[in-house]
């Protein structure tokens, strides 16, 4: 089970490494690790016209598949970087979910039972298909300057800037930066460098995790056992991936000796009564306890941290990559508005206010899926019995059983909202990200609303529903108008009426709304939107 | 308080009992389970996080004075 790297790349010597110690190179933005959250960021700030040095201190993705599960907005995010299509083209796509109990079926479900979206509810990706397809983004971005085998051994803050030192094969050499965002993963170097805090709760329960090669004819969906025939007492998970490679979770004993339990030859045998056959390979098997915590403040300094550095989830619910795209996608237009000149800094401060929010409410989800999966105490463990035999019975157990609540983006509580004034009875509410429909025939143009948002060049757009009082728009937002051509639908999901407007953030979020826009109430939401009071 | 605590039953007695003799012939582990699922079963029916609560607050009330009780003793 020779575990290949997918990508090789190679170090190569930058002119700044030749410039003299005492006048080193100065950049807008430097961007640590090149992992799934740092490629996407590096992107968004180039495509908004940002030049970015990109670092990560290895040269090569790989190293088994990772996070496998991409959410519905992340790969609505990648759709706005230009990589979503090749993400969905070579993804699992799924929306259905089973949860087992012993041998049977309690229930299913399905987390997109609505038609009229462009991206499905999930697709599953190995993360090394994904950082590739990001790597080939990058190098089409003339603005990325994406520099392997350089690693950040050094960080001093200035006043106005960031020192940093990185260590090359050919020896180190310093680095000024106005902002840096640190997306060094986990075990992130630059959060021990800038001294913070990373306290949360550590869980004992061990899982173990096989990716293993077969053609098998499960439906691609999400199988998740409580207390399997082929593993009493314990939780497992299957779930598929492309090239014919199934995930397989499996809950293992707290005192388990992980070298022992990590042995092909003790793995294969628990996986072949999980399957009913053993003819499957290996491609990775590795063993894990993880920990829920996160970053008190997520800005030190000139020093932003996103993604795993940032935040940590168990892996229960798809929380891990999808959120760290989603500070991604927050911090990118923000940074690049200040980078612009266009916005105070104060507006950096919303993203710790709107993204811790979001690491909490994560944290909050994974913990609770991870105590039912593996309960504290004997009346935990009671407790839990009651809900899996009433789930069998009554709708509201199946509702209490949790097998893993799947990642959904969350909704802001935040000074950039404008708060509601008039009645609403549905649509996303100031906060929240904005729900795809599908758009009437526009020849040439969009299909659904997700893509007249990539269209109209994802900033401070005007959803703007048709057959109201005629409003100008503030100078230099988008619109995207809405008519009754484009289908119920749509009008539906904004809880529209004739005259209804949604001012968009260029993350894709609601930032205020109304009955009847007026131009003074578009400037000030706009205005507050964008930090500037 | 949104939690009701005056006396709802026409015959409190009768609903005693019948919690009393839902537990006849169980063994101690069998009754704590019978318990389990009927407080899942009686607080989705009440459906009102608040009042769950405040009746979560009241039980362990009990906790707190029985502990109390118990260190008064001792001392």
């Amino acid at each position: 089970m020779a575990q290949q790297s997918k990508t090789q790349f190679g170090y190569r010597r930058h002119p700044d490494q030749d410039r003299a110690v005492t006048d080193p190179a100065g950049h807008p933005v430097v961007v640590v690790g090149a992992g799934p959250v740092g490629l996407s960021l590096a992107i968004d700030l180039a495509q908004r016209g940002q030049p970015v040095v990109l670092l990560d201190d290895a040269d090569r993705i790989g190293e088994g598949s990772r996070a496998i599960c991409f959410s519905k907005r992340a790969l609505e995010y990648w759709d706005r970087l230009g990589a979503g299509q090749r993400m969905v083209d070579k993804g699992v796509v799924w929306s259905v979910g089973k949860i087992f109990h012993g041998a049977s079926q309690l229930y299913q479900f399905n987390l997109l039972p609505e038609q009229g979206h462009k991206r499905p509810a999930f697709i599953n990706l190995q993360q090394f298909h994904a950082e590739a397809y990001l790597v080939d983004r990058v190098r089409e971005l003339p603005a990325i300057d994406l520099r392997w085998r350089n690693k950040v051994i050094g960080l001093q803050q200035r006043n106005d800037h960031v020192v940093l030192t990185i260590e090359t094969p050919d020896g180190p050499y310093p680095m000024h930066a106005h902002y840096v965002v640190a997306c060094d993963g986990a075990r992130s170097s630059l959060r021990q460098m800038a001294g913070a805090e990373f306290a949360g709760q550590v869980f004992e329960d061990q899982f173990l995790i096989a990716d293993v090669r077969m053609t098998a004819e499960f439906p691609t969906e999400r199988w998740f056992w409580f207390d399997p025939p082929f593993h009493a007492g314990r939780s497992a998970l299957l779930h598929k991936q492309p090239d014919d490679i199934w995930r397989i979770d499996l809950q293992l004993d707290p005192d388990a000796d992980p070298a022992v339990e990590k042995r092909p030859e003790n793995v294969r045998p628990r996986i072949a009564r999980m399957l009913g056959h053993d003819k499957f390979d290996f491609e990775w098997i590795s063993l894990y306890k993880f920990q829920c915590r996160r970053m008190d403040k997520f800005i030190h300094g000139r020093v932003m941290f996103a993604g795993d550095a940032a935040h940590q989830v168990s892996p229960f619910g798809a929380r891990g990559a999808n959120s760290g795209l989603e500070d991604a996608e927050n911090l990118a237009w923000k940074l690049d508005r200040v980078l612009h000149g266009s916005s105070p800094e104060a507006l950096l401060d919303t993203y710790h206010v709107e993204r811790s929010a979001a690491a909490d409410e994560n944290i909050r989800e994974s913990t609770r899926s991870t105590d039912f999966m593996a309960p504290g105490s004997r009346q935990e463990a009671r407790l839990r019995k009651a809900v899996l035999s009433l789930a069998r019975e009554t709708e509201f157990g199946k509702r209490m059983v949790n097998g893993g609540r799947l990642s959904v983006p969350s909704t802001y509580d935040t000074p950039l909202s404008t708060a509601d004034t008039e009645a609403w009875r549905g649509g996303p509410v100031p906060g929240a990200s904005i729900p795809d429909a599908p758009l009437g025939a526009r020849p040439g143009g969009p299909t659904f609303l997700t893509e007249a948002f990539i269209q109209t060049g994802t900033r401070f757009t005007l959803l703007a529903f048709a057959n109201g009082a005629a409003v100008d728009p503030p100078d230099g937002i988008g619109v995207i108008h809405i008519g009754v051509n484009d289908g119920d639908l749509v009008w539906t999901r904004y809880d529209a009426e004739p005259g209804t407007a949604y001012l968009l953030r260029p993350d894709g979020y609601v930032a205020a709304r109304f009955r009847h826009p007026t131009r003074a109430a578009l400037d000030t939401a706009l205005a507050r939107a964008a930090g500037i009071n | 308080m949104a939690l009701s605590t005056s006396s709802n039953f026409a015959k409190p007695d009768d609903a005693f009992r019948a919690v009393v003799e839902a537990h006849r012939g169980l063994s101690d582990e069998q009754s704590a389970d019978l318990d389990a699922a009927l407080v899942l079963i009686l607080a989705n029916h009440i459906g009102d996080l608040e009042v769950l609560r405040e009746a979560i607050e009241l039980a362990r009330r009990r906790m707190v004075d029985a502990s109390q009780q118990q260190q008064q003793q001792q001392q």
